[in-house]
């Protein structure tokens, strides 16, 4: 557990000298359990209340980082309505040295096309794994090779031979892969190619005993860049496993287990394969490596990723200005609604569905929707007038008639004195757009 | 060295509720179906009990669906006959409950009559021997008359109505209370709202072992992070002894993943987004997938693939 104020005081100078910025060591406790000061501020703490304070501060996960930019791990909480979680999932994919050049480059191919653009955002795969499956070392080091010159995504190289790693590493270490697996056999070797080379390391055994046992063995070789793998050969006992080690980091700060958990898959029908990984991504995988790299079964895991690590705290929002969907010109249709994301698409989801080009303006209303914030005051006919006159929507279109959501019909009175314009009230829901269109003429 | 494993200690459970009813019941269902009992988060069998698996309910509507023909097709000519249709969500698809939807009443549509209604719910009645939840067109005065009707005709059936909404719930709460049935009590994704409806119905005379919660499900990619932080802390109300957040759970993703775009969009509309076939299985299955780990006890699906894929996963979590 973290310590509170009162303890972290207790290990403090107790000289109130100021010099650490806070008046008195009770004030740099209080900043310091918060996380608001750094103990390196003062000049007079011991060795020893130096080393206890720091493991008690560290994160309870620490944060990994491997090859072009991939964060794994540094996640505070068990329930992301408690805070947020901070690093979505990390999704690989996975290729195997025993296919041919032709297929792997084929493999590639696809992995490199998961890119999608959905309600406004980009989504992309991070990681590929290269798997060594033929046993060939020399055939391992080239098929790594292959893939890392024909991607920019983060690399993974996946051997339980230590000779193998080191011929697919050395001539990548720049990439800063991700290397592994680990195990209680071959850790020693593993382990030491890691920090020779300064990379992260997977450390795998199955059940949460042999892994603290391989751990605490790795750790003594004085390196701790790991990633976890708790090697659980079914879904339900990789949920109970994944839920364990997040929670034993979290609520017991045990250092062992204070690490990125990375995941395979076990499924081999590409469907089951996702309804499995989708389970992980909602409990506390860091990392999920999968087999399937067909379009439509990555876009709705990276989907569901997306959606459970979206900070609970912040609304998303987008930019409230005109936006047009289609073809538009001076006759179209001109529908208002607010800059809540959810919101904005739906709205935008079924304008376009009713393959009628036409205006929207999301109406700042700091990311609520229209109910919440007609009920905070914040889609007033006033307010709406003013952002709709500085839009500037008024010089594209000729005609002079306003589409309000149907849960404001209420400002349709005001709104319509103000603008002197034909204020229209559309439907409750989005949904009901399209059937509403077909009564415009 | 052993690792001593953190096993929360809960203080209450989720209620049981049975749906359904036998002959020696009072209905003439084959076999009932009872959710909830949960005394652990989900699936974590080494700190508690899920005494009863998730069940799939598959929808029947007593008018020709608009789908996706990723969906139509895999039914062949059904949709003209819901007692048909039903038959075949249960023998062939393997559906625990048939949702029967009662869009034919809507006002705007073919306002069909609550006897009209009622007629269409003794044919599936007959065809099926699985628990039926029934709802109607959701206009609410329609609907007031039209679930009236219901509750009569499939009175004893412990049928499962819906829809009880804050400022609409009484006509439906009394109707289950005379006929013996099931309500279901929906909530606009606010826990505080979901509490209050369950302490209104139960203070007209429902017992809670009557009420099922729908605290309202979007579709993946379209707010499905609010539904599951909402389940996520209705779950741990029950488990922390609230007793009016102790209910199942009932999430309609079939509904609601076939409203999102990518579920419906075609391979010509959206080449980058892959195979339509795939997409709308998993639309529906992924949002089905979330729901499970929050805690849901019912699905309402669309999808005879995704409801096998669903199946499977459940089957997976739920072996120990």
């Amino acid at each position: 557990m973290a310590l509170s104020g009162l303890e972290i005081y207790k290990q403090l100078p107790k000289k109130n000298c100021g010099e650490c910025g806070v008046p008195t060591c009770l004030a740099f406790a209080m900043a310091l359990s918060s996380g608001k000061a750094a103990l390196d501020t003062c000049p007079y703490v011991t060795d020893v209340a130096r080393e206890n304070l720091a493991s008690a501060s560290a994160p309870p996960i620490k944060a990994i980082t491997f090859g072009n930019g991939t964060v794994m791990g540094d996640e505070t909480v068990m329930f992301r309505h408690d805070k947020t979680f901070y690093h979505e999932t990390t999704l690989i994919v996975q290729v195997s040295d025993a296919l041919s050049d032709d297929e792997v480059s084929v493999k590639l191919a696809e992995i490199n096309g998961l890119e999608f653009d959905r309600v406004g955002l980009h989504y992309s795969l991070e990681g590929v794994a290269i798997v060594n499956e033929s046993g060939d070392a020399a055939r391992f080091a080239k098929v790594a090779a292959t893939v890392a010159a024909g991607t920019e995504k983060s690399i993974l190289l996946i051997s339980d031979d230590p000779a193998a790693l080191k011929a697919a590493l050395v001539p990548l270490a720049s990439r800063k892969p991700l290397i592994g697996e680990a195990n209680a056999d071959n850790y020693e070797a593993i382990v030491n190619l890691a920090k020779e080379n300064s990379v992260p390391v997977i450390l795998k055994a199955e059940g949460l005993d042999a892994l603290n046992d391989l751990v605490e063995k790795a750790t003594a070789l004085g390196y701790k860049e790991f990633v976890l793998d708790p090697g659980s050969k079914t879904t339900v006992q990789k949920l109970a496993d994944l839920t364990q080690l997040r929670r034993l980091a979290i609520k017991k700060k045990f250092r062992a287990f204070g690490y990125p958990v990375l995941v395979f898959t076990n499924h081999t029908d590409p469907l089951e394969e996702i309804m499995e990984a989708s389970v992980y991504v909602a409990k506390y995988a860091s990392a999920v490596v999968l087999k399937t790299s067909a379009k439509a079964l990555l876009l709705t895991l990276m989907t569901l990723k997306q959606n459970i690590y979206t900070d609970p705290q912040k609304p998303i929002q987008v930019e409230p200005k005109l936006h047009s969907v289609g073809d538009v010109n001076e006759n179209s249709p001109f529908y208002i609604t607010t800059n809540f994301s959810l919101t904005y698409y739906c709205v935008e989801g079924e304008v376009e569905s009713s393959k009628i080009p036409s205006y929207i303006l999301p109406i700042d209303t700091e990311g609520t929707s229209v109910l919440t914030a007609y009920a905070a005051g914040k889609f007033e006919p006033e307010y709406i007038w003013d952002s709709i006159t500085k839009s500037g929507v008024m010089d594209k279109i000729k005609h002079r008639n306003i589409i309000i959501p149907g849960y404001v019909a209420v400002v349709s009175g005001k709104l319509k004195e103000l603008s002197e314009c034909n204020v229209i009230v559309g439907p409750r829901e989005s949904s009901g757009i399209v059937a509403f269109t077909k009564t415009l003429n | 060295m052993s690792v001593v494993i953190v096993k929360e200690k809960y203080a209450s459970k989720v209620g049981e509720v049975v749906l359904g009813a036998t002959s020696d019941q009072g209905g003439t269902r084959t076999s009932t179906v009872t959710v909830g009992g949960d005394s652990t988060l989900p699936y974590l069998h080494f700190e508690g009990q899920m005494p009863n698996r998730p069940v799939i309910a598959m929808e029947v509507n007593d008018i020709p669906p608009t789908w996706s023909e990723a969906i139509t097709k895999q039914y062949g000519d059904v949709f003209a006959d819901p007692a048909l249709w039903a038959k075949k969500c249960v023998d062939e698809f393997g559906a625990d409950l048939i949702y029967l939807k009662l869009d034919g009443a809507d006002p705007e549509g073919l306002n069909r009559s609550p006897e009209d209604c009622a007629r269409v719910l003794k044919e599936v009645l007959a065809a099926v021997g699985v628990p039926l939840i029934v709802e109607g067109c959701g206009d609410t005065a329609k609907d007031n008359e039209v679930m009236v009707a219901i509750a009569e005709a499939g009175a004893g059936e412990n049928l499962l109505l819906g829809v009880a909404e804050q400022d609409n719930y009484k006509s439906l709460a009394a109707a289950a209370m005379v006929h013996k049935h099931t309500v279901i009590a929906r909530s606009p994704l606010d826990i505080n709202i979901c509490k209050q409806l369950n302490i209104l119905i139960n203070e007209m005379g429902l017992p809670l072992n009557k009420i099922i919660i729908d605290p309202t499900v979007a579709g993946l990619g379209f707010g499905i992070e609010y539904v599951y932080s909402i389940l996520e802390r209705a779950r741990l109300g029950a488990l922390g002894n609230d007793k009016m957040l102790s209910m199942p759970i009932i999430c309609n993703v079939g509904h609601e993943a076939n409203r999102c775009k990518e579920a419906n969009m075609t391979n010509a509309d959206f080449p980058e987004w892959g195979e339509l076939d795939d997409r709308n299985i998993l639309w529906e299955s992924i949002s089905a997938s979330a729901c499970l780990q929050v805690g849901t006890s019912i699905l309402v699906m669309r999808n005879p693939i995704a409801v096998a894929l669903v199946k499977k996963n459940i089957d997976e979590l739920m072996s120990v």
